[in-house]
């Protein structure tokens, strides 16, 4: 098993192959529909984002609510396809890993390849098991969204697969 | 006549939502562990996360998934029982408070396409009410998750397609979109009734127990083969290689028009969720 540490610099992305099984520490964000939307509008905008993009790493997820005592609810990821639409945009601002489930579409999958990103599979449906992955988790932007806010996360040891 | 206080539906709704969001199937449990024993290196590691996921969940009271589904229950109310307020009311408040009081991620927009704000408890849940013999309310519930809702399917076929199109037409949906929606899977079919009917039967199939077959010996083979045929897609357990793609199929039926042959296809993940509570 191979261990990755985010945000990653480009040589260690580049050092990871198709089917490696790695181990995920370090900060990410946390986003799914509603707040691509939102992120891709203010591109398109031309307006400041509230995360920084470049370099940085997006876990598609909505977690459930954290109950007293614990950090994360539960925290699996959900299907990445529906966010194929935004991701080009998201690959333009430097976005350089993405952490989800399922396959990418063919326009995408060629984004990944020119922006020399990497697609992480997590393990869907594991999503009590991927919440205690997760040592601190602040929302960040867009609260008003609920479970679809974004979120900065600290893992360590998530399990994923090179995609 | 036999009265049912609201308080103890809406209770029992509370109660029932939130365990099956936190205590696994057994039967999916020890689907897991058999098919841990038998994959290959890389899905008993998949696997072996998923029995470790289902004991954090039930130890810790932490949702199986973080997507804690869309509230679906089927009720069968005897026509002696007395309700002193409309049987949805009752689900609707229990669900309400089961969502908040377990923690469970709140999932319903109050408008499909032009206002996807959330409604903040989780409903509405769907309620299906059928009027049957007795005096009491029986509750089949289910907490139906999105990514494998999403990948579900409806096809009115016609009487000249025979069991192999259905085959066909299932094996494709499931190898362009079974790893989207949480291997290993629990594949619900409905066929014959109508275009609605032939849905719901697809729905209400997802909560029989794993291994018991349609009880008819044509439609029993039809389920054996689509396993096995669906097992051989290497999807696998969580969608990375593997034999262990379908964990069951299950297949319901009704009589039908002439013209017709509708079948359609619902997806429950590996955390199908379902119980059923009697008042």
């Amino acid at each position: 098993m191979k261990h990755l540490t985010l945000p990653a610099s480009g040589s260690a992305l580049q050092e990871l192959k198709k089917g490696d099984y790695v181990s995920v520490s370090g900060t990410i964000f946390a986003a799914r529909d509603m707040a691509h939307a939102r992120l891709a509008s203010l591109i398109s905008e031309g307006k400041p984002l509230p995360i920084p993009l470049d370099g940085q790493s997006i876990y598609y997820m909505g977690p459930s609510p954290t109950p007293p005592g614990h950090i994360a609810g539960s925290a699996g990821p959900t299907t990445s396809s529906r966010m194929d639409k935004y991701t080009p945009i998201l690959l333009g601002k430097g976005l350089k890993v993405m952490i989800g489930k399922g396959a990418r579409s063919a326009e995408v999958k060629q984004a990944i390849v020119d922006h020399h990103a990497v697609y992480l599979g997590a393990i869907g449906g594991a999503g009590a098991y991927l919440g205690k992955c997760i040592t601190s988790m602040r929302c960040v932007a867009f609260e008003d969204l609920g479970p679809e806010a974004i979120y900065e996360l600290t893992i360590i040891d998530f399990p994923a697969f090179v995609l | 006549m036999r009265h049912i206080d609201p308080q103890s539906i809406s209770d029992a709704v509370c109660e029932a939502v939130q365990r099956i969001n936190t205590d696994i199937d057994p039967l999916i449990l020890k689907a897991f562990k058999s098919g841990k024993s038998k994959g290959d290196e890389m899905e008993s590691h998949v696997l072996d996360i998923l029995i470790k996921n289902a004991d954090i969940a039930s130890e810790q009271h932490i949702p199986l998934c973080q997507d804690t589904g869309l509230v679906v229950v089927f009720a069968s109310v005897g026509i002696g029982a007395v309700l002193a307020e409309p049987l949805e009311a009752s689900i609707q408040r229990g669900v309400a408070r089961g969502y908040f009081d377990g923690f469970l991620r709140k999932s319903i927009v109050r408008d499909p396409l032009y206002d996807r704000r959330n409604m903040g408890d989780n409903t509405p849940a769907l309620v299906y009410i059928d009027l049957v013999e007795g005096d009491q309310v029986t509750l089949h519930i289910m907490a139906k998750g999105g990514g494998s809702e999403n990948a579900s399917a409806l096809n009115m076929f016609t009487p000249s397609d025979h069991d192999d199109a259905i085959i066909a037409w299932v094996v494709e949906r499931i190898r362009q979109k079974g790893r989207n929606t949480c291997p290993p899977l629990i594949i619900g079919m409905g066929i014959g009734g109508n275009f609605e009917t032939c849905a719901l039967l697809a729905k209400k199939s997802l909560g029989r127990p794993i291994g018991q077959r349609n009880e008819n010996k044509d439609y029993a083979a039809l389920e054996q083969k689509l396993m096995t045929t669906l097992n051989d897609l290497d999807i696998g357990a969580g969608g990375y290689g593997g034999h262990m793609t379908v964990m069951d199929v299950f297949i319901e039926t009704a009589p039908c028009h002439i013209a017709s042959l509708p079948v359609a296809l619902n997806i429950g993940c590996h955390s199908t969720r379902h119980t059923t509570v009697i008042l």
